[in-house]
């Protein structure tokens, strides 16, 4: 691992301020996805910024009847909540479904929105890699891509969003809120959260330099039936091939979320409108732009089987 | 170097430590307490899995100063080979383990499943959110972030449910 220097925050103004004016400043909290990549050599921040004491650990009510989830609140405690487990079945069965009880008693709900690509050629230093060094190209183009995405990709990157839980808040239609360097807020719904690889994979998200996520908001609960479906090559601790987040409402309607598929969580407006029509339909239209590789092109079929295995479940419970 | 203070096994400690060191390393290679092991060290394996402050992690994905003035529960921590905590004892009973190297962090992580069952925190395997409860399938999820490369995992799962007063045989 690089040397790097280390501070404990305060305050959250202190801590976005120390972030911006450090070069190469980076924040930690649970630490599970960035020490792994330091010690790999794949991030290599100069100063770390301990945010772990803010105080970001809350989930309280919010004025418009939905919940405020602290930046710190452990992916342990949201699944465990009482409320979330009650209105918000779809996040907790998606928190469950990601990692192993060590890492998601460390892992937090700011960092999990902000893990970073399980690509291979990301996590091997040896390979061309346009998220991990702009302008080296793409290994994975022409290599071993089957766990990887195939909606939002570019030629410059087909690297996957591996969260679960970013899935299910996208959903729900979260908002990460944050505060920036000058201590400006703000609030961006997930869906302009996450940025596609475009020309500049290494650009993840909206954030600015120093900003920091200081809650996820969600709306006032969604009735029906909540599930969460996470298919892998092994039945626990694994990254998703393709995941659905779903919820079923009593009068035929229900809405979709992705994971495994896309360079972010992926929902679309067509594929909630085709609710209906069943699975095909919901398949067709989430894979509208769907560009595969020879060796994930099954994840296309994948997801219309998988949708078919929720429409029955849902149709068992009904 | 960074002063880090710690109770480990009820006993304060004070490092100064690179802040890069893992609170792995802290463990084995400052206070000698080898117990804990290191497997892959990328979070994968759980041989180094302890408990911090009534919870386990992995102690090779944290640094040592993240946890200035915390509690950490190593496998020395928990018994003694004189007075073996119940879980210790049923791993021997029940012979769950073959190498023995993985066996630290199953012993840990194994622990604090039974206390997160009973605090209800539900799992990929739980039916109904609202009712968590025993069952060997929630404990072979529970325990899928540690691997044991001999397989002595049925044998676990029973050591497992003896201290669960769950025990089949």
């Amino acid at each position: 691992m690089k040397p790097f220097t280390y501070e404990r925050a305060n305050n959250v103004e202190a801590a976005a301020k120390a972030a911006a004016s450090v070069q190469g400043a980076r924040f930690i909290a649970g630490g599970t996805n960035l020490l792994d990549l330091m010690k790999l050599q794949i991030e290599t921040p100069t100063h770390l910024i301990d945010v772990n004491r803010l105080g970001l650990d809350r989930i309280e009510k919010t004025e418009e009847g939905g919940l405020r989830i602290g930046a710190l609140v452990r992916n342990t405690d949201l699944a465990a909540d009482t409320t979330v487990r009650r209105d918000y079945g779809v996040l907790s069965r998606a928190l469950v479904a990601g990692a192993s009880g060590q890492l998601r008693n460390k892992a937090t709900t700011a960092g999990n929105l902000l893990q970073r690509t399980r690509c291979p050629y990301f996590y091997d230093i040896r390979m061309p890699c346009n998220k991990r060094k702009p302008g080296s190209g793409c290994g994975a183009l022409k290599g071993m891509s089957r766990s990887l995405a195939i909606l939002g990709v570019s030629d410059a990157c087909i690297a996957q969003h591996p969260s679960d839980m970013a899935v299910a808040m996208r959903l729900l239609d979260a908002q990460v809120e944050t505060m920036g360097a000058d201590g400006t807020k703000r609030a961006i719904p997930i869906a302009d959260f996450h940025l596609l690889p475009g020309e500049t994979p290494h650009k993840e998200t909206v954030l600015n330099a120093g900003e920091i996520i200081t809650s996820v908001t969600l709306p006032k609960p969604v009735a029906g039936t909540h599930i969460y479906r996470k298919v892998r090559d092994r039945a626990s601790y694994a990254f998703a091939l393709v995941s659905v987040a779903a919820i079923f409402g009593k009068d035929g309607t229900a809405r979709f979320a992705f994971g495994g598929i896309g360079a972010k969580p992926w929902r679309t407006a067509e594929a909630d409108a085709a609710a209906s029509e069943g699975a095909k339909a919901v398949a067709q239209a989430a894979l509208a732009g769907a560009r595969t590789t020879e060796h994930n092109d099954f994840k296309r079929p994948l997801v219309e089987r998988t949708l078919a295995s929720l429409y029955r479940q849902q149709e068992a419970r009904a | 170097m960074t002063p880090v203070e710690l109770t480990v096994n009820g006993r304060e400690v004070h490092l100064q430590l690179d802040p890069r060191t893992s609170l792995l390393d802290a463990l084995r290679e400052h206070l000698k307490l080898t117990g804990t092991k290191k497997g892959c060290d990328h979070g994968q394996c759980g041989a180094c899995t302890v408990i911090v402050e009534g919870r386990r992690i992995n102690s090779c994905l944290t640094l040592a100063v993240m946890h200035d003035g915390e509690q950490v529960t190593t496998i020395e921590g928990l018994g003694t080979p004189e007075a073996l905590h119940p879980m210790q004892k049923a791993f021997v009973v029940h012979d769950g383990y073959q190498c023995g190297y993985c066996t630290p962090g199953q012993i840990c992580s194994a622990v604090s499943v039974l206390e997160e069952i009973k605090a209800g925190v539900p799992s990929h395997v739980t039916e109904n959110l609202d009712r968590v409860a025993f069952s060997e399938d929630e404990v072979r999820e529970r325990m899928s972030g540690n691997i044991c490369r001999c397989a002595a995992y049925s044998n676990i799962i029973a050591a497992i449910s003896d201290v669960a007063g769950e025990s089949k045989a």
